[in-house]
């Protein structure tokens, strides 16, 4: 006996056995996902007062770059309409059509991702240094012109650096943390409505030096958890749907319902990647 | 086929673990002294600050108990009920041909082997394995070892296995359950093992998850140095450990029970549905009451998921919140309670056949009662205060999953056994390992009632003798009762091994089954060749009528099977 409704639905769930593994599939994922979404709350309700990022909430606000991350979100929406749209165009028996649309949908995909790394570059060359004297600063460092990844104070001297230059983040009320102790001369910056002021900072002076990265604040970790793990999807997705888009065709011209299933079950999957960041945006931007 | 895959691996992990047991156990009850046997040999493989001597030092008394659970639970018995029975059977009594995702299925397997190869491997690393115990509460599993990769590392690379594993198992048992029945095999025509798979597809698919998330958030606490589950202010061993704290140690116990719990009905469901099987076919009458036992395991799917905060009562809830989590545990108890009474009343008046199958099938009811029942007390948050990670707690579950859910195990591998081989096992070996099994089983886990009561803590390596030693709590009757447990567990272990002769040499020279139904059964699965051959059905089955039409008054058989029509 071969395994039945594997093409065709059944009759009387309308489903075939695929569609029905992509739902169960999805989920799960629904669990995953809110699972993280749970210790975000959890996380973000218990953080203690008094603690960088946000000494008054305990939680940072405006530390990731929101017309970046809309633009993204923009990206990722336009994806989910193609996607349907390449799936149309198979029912309609034009495999050109469906090419078309889904080489565009991967190109969001990957778009979306390179934006990304570019986000998160930009953490990892962001610090936050914090000085003996109780105050502390945030900003990119600036060593002979640009700001390396990941360093640690350790790394500082072990160059034998003296004086630090750092692009000192001026405070504003994006910018910024709420609520920290800030160098008198930062102060002033903001005052001459400036954005950045470069300002060297004694080695010997400086407690500690951390890049923006998971191990630092407990927002990072999270958001760096919930976007890597939306990333991977992403990822995913865009593999499984370039392999369709680019070499689909013999498949399609030998079992073409079969196919179009496929892309069904491909798209409900990148709907739902979608629907991740439709969440996830607002909650780790803007709330 | 990939259940007698699974069922084998499992089972070698089910020996496994019981002998890690008897590791503890002997140090239980011998404290400081070296382990008969193989004492030698674990100093050799283990390394001298495991097993100096011989003697179970308390790192790896530690990490045994941490991977007796872990492997019990997690590689044995889920694996063999939920991957062995579930993968064998369901297909069989659905009358499909085959799992909808064979090679999802293959892929599962491949996932949870090497899931219990990172759990085995992490023996031998330095530091040895998780020792955090089978909860691996965060920020001691964080901290207990300062190793790059550690075995709690390991760990949790092996969970993520395991989970993503059965991840994949529950996804293609539901898409089977819901599109491959066949003809005329409609709901309420299923046979009640297949309610308690597809039931329990549904726990491990929706529970799991959450452990995943928590397995990666505690993974990058470990190796990343970030502090999901760091708090502020963390001292250890009197210094500040470099975190950025602002973590919550509680969000890894709500992310863990909340698969924990419904895990445990994981370990129970399928177990009642052999049961079930078993009790309806040496009973040979209609289980009684199949729709009452069919709507009781949905509810207590769905009840599953809103009790897990009963294991946590001593985390300092308010008391509101605490009502919650007792009204709800008192209410799945409910269903609970239906199912064990429906099949009690199932016995009433069947000319009851006493093979080996049903004796423990018959075991399990009053083995399973007594678990449930026990369950109660720890299910009030007043009396829990008391119970509370003591060895009543251990009483509790292990008479649900070793007397209770081992039972059931025994039972379906005696039972399925003719279906895989074409042969019989053994009823007197096998009426042998049961009455030993039994005796032992009660021997092992009644006295951890009467320990706990008395205020013997879990997780104590030496079996309470410094502390009950130190006038404390001087009742040297509780630590009496420690040699009488490891007895009877060395017993135990003696009376297995008939079953393991039984079982290789029934494969070979057991009695030849006559027909390809030797017990008279109704549902499906004996309805096909013996061994099923790939597609399972010689011809299409259809079902015709329910799945347990036993002694039907007017038939000539006291039995007519589900696929026979008129
Ligand atoms: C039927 C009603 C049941 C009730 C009311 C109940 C209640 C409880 C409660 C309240 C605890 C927490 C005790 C504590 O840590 O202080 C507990 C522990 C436990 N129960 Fe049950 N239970 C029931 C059935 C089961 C079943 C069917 C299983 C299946 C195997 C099970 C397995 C466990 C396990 C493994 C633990 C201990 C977990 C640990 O701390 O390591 N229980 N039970
Ligand atoms: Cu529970």
């Amino acid at each position: 006996m071969e395994i039945p409704y594997t093409v065709k639905p059944r009759p009387d769930t309308g489903l075939y056995n695929a569609k029905v593994g992509i739902w169960l599939f999805l989920a799960s994922e629904v669990m995953l996902f809110g699972a993280f979404f749970s210790a975000y709350i959890l996380l973000r309700v218990g953080a203690p007062e008094g603690f960088w990022p946000d000494v008054a909430t305990g939680w940072p606000h405006g530390l990731l770059n929101i017309p970046i991350g809309t633009f993204n979100t923009a990206v990722l929406i336009a994806s989910s309409v193609t996607v349907v749209m390449a799936w149309a165009a198979l029912k309609e028996n034009n495999f050109p059509k469906f090419q078309k649309f889904m080489v565009f949908t991967v190109a969001c995909a990957l778009g979306f991702l390179t934006i990304k790394t570019f986000e998160y570059n930009e953490k990892f060359t962001h610090y936050v240094v914090r000085l003996k004297d109780g105050s502390a600063v945030t900003g990119h460092l600036n060593v002979d012109g640009h700001s390396p990844r990941f360093w640690t104070l350790q790394d500082v001297e072990e160059k034998k650096i003296e004086a630090l230059k750092v692009e000192v983040d001026v405070p504003n009320k994006f910018r910024f943390p709420v609520g920290m102790k800030i160098p008198e001369a930062v102060h002033e910056a903001h005052k001459a409505g400036k954005h950045h002021e470069e300002k060297e900072f004694k080695v010997a002076d400086i407690a500690s030096l951390k890049a923006f990265v998971p191990s630092t604040a407990t927002f990072f970790a999270i958001y760096f958890t919930m976007t890597f793990l939306h990333g991977l999807h992403v990822l995913a997705g865009a593999l499984v749907l370039g392999y369709f888009a680019f070499l689909g065709r013999k498949f399609w011209q030998q079992h073409p319902e079969q196919f179009t299933n496929r892309i069904e079950v491909a798209g409900l999957f990148w709907h739902f990647v979608d629907l991740v960041w439709i969440f996830l945006f607002p909650v780790v931007y803007l709330l | 086929m990939i259940g007698i895959q699974y069922g084998i691996t499992s089972l070698l992990f089910l020996l496994f673990g019981f002998l890690l047991m008897l590791a503890m156990r002997y140090q239980l009850a011998h404290p400081g002294q070296p382990i008969p046997l193989v004492g030698g040999l674990m100093e050799k493989a283990l390394g001298e600050d495991m097993a100096k001597g011989g003697v179970m030092q308390a790192d790896l008394y530690n990490a045994f108990g941490a991977m007796h659970g872990t492997i019990m639970v997690f590689l044995a018995i889920v694996p063999l009920l939920f991957g062995a029975f579930g993968n064998y059977v369901t297909p069989l009594q659905i009358g499909a041909p085959d799992m909808a995702f064979p090679r999802l299925n293959m892929a599962s397997y491949h996932l949870f082997f090497w899931g219990g190869a990172v759990m085995l491997s992490s023996f031998f690393i330095p530091g040895g394995a998780a020792k955090s115990g089978w909860t691996s509460y965060s920020p001691l599993a964080t901290m207990a070892d300062s190793n790059f990769i550690n075995g709690q590392t390991l760990w949790l690379v092996g969970m993520v296995l395991l989970i993503t594993s059965s991840l994949l198992g529950a996804v293609n048992f539901i898409a089977t359950i819901i599109q491959l029945r066949a003809k005329g095999m409609t709901w309420m025509r299923l046979p009640f093992f297949v309610w308690a798979q597809f039931v329990t597809a549904f726990l491990l698919l929706l529970a799991f998850p959450p452990l995943e998330a928590a397995g990666l958030m505690q993974l990058a606490d470990n190796v990343l140095g970030t502090s999901f589950f760091l708090p502020t202010g963390l001292v250890v061993n009197g210094s500040k450990p470099d975190v950025s704290g602002g973590g919550s140690p509680l969000l890894w116990q709500h992310l863990f029970w909340f698969l924990a719990h419904p895990e445990v009905y994981v370990l129970i469901l399928p177990a009642m549905g052999i049961v079930a099987e078993v009790i309806a076919n040496n009973t040979r009458k209609p289980l009684w009451g199949y729709k009452s036992l069919v709507y009781a395991v949905l509810s207590i799917g769905f009840l599953a998921f809103i009790v897990w905060a009963h294991h946590m009562y001593l985390t300092g809830m308010g008391t509101k919140i605490a009502t919650f989590f007792q009204t709800t545990t008192m209410m799945i108890s409910i269903p609970s309670v239906i199912i064990l009474t429906a099949l009690f009343i199932s016995l009433w008046g069947g000319s009851i056949r006493f093979n080996t199958p049903m004796l423990f099938a018959l075991s399990f009811l009053p083995m399973f009662g007594i678990g449930g029942l026990t369950g109660l007390p720890l299910g009030f948050n007043a009396s829990d205060i008391y119970l509370h990670d003591s060895y009543y707690v251990i009483g509790h579950f292990h008479y649900v999953v070793a007397p209770g859910t081992i039972f059931g195990i025994f039972a379906g591998i005696y039972f399925w056994f003719p279906k895989a081989t074409g042969r019989m096992m053994s009823e007197t070996l096998g009426k042998i390992h049961w009455f030993g099994s039994l005796i032992c089983m009660n021997g092992i886990f009644m006295p951890m009632f009467i320990q706990g009561l008395r205020g013997m803590s879990r997780r104590m390596y030496d079996g309470g003798a410094t502390y009950f030693g130190s006038g404390v709590g001087a009742d040297p009757g509780v630590l009496r009762l420690n040699n009488a447990i490891t007895a009877a567990a060395i017993a135990l272990a003696l009376f297995q091994l008939p079953f393991i002769f039984n079982f290789f040499w029934s494969i070979w020279n057991g009695k030849k089954v006559e027909s390809d139904n030797p017990w008279e059964a109704t549902t499906l699965d004996w309805q096909t060749p013996t061994p099923p051959p790939h597609g399972n059905f010689a011809t299409e089955p259809v079902a015709h009528r329910g799945p347990y039409e036993y002694s039907v008054p007017g038939s000539k058989k006291d039995f007519t099977p589900q696929g026979q029509p008129g």
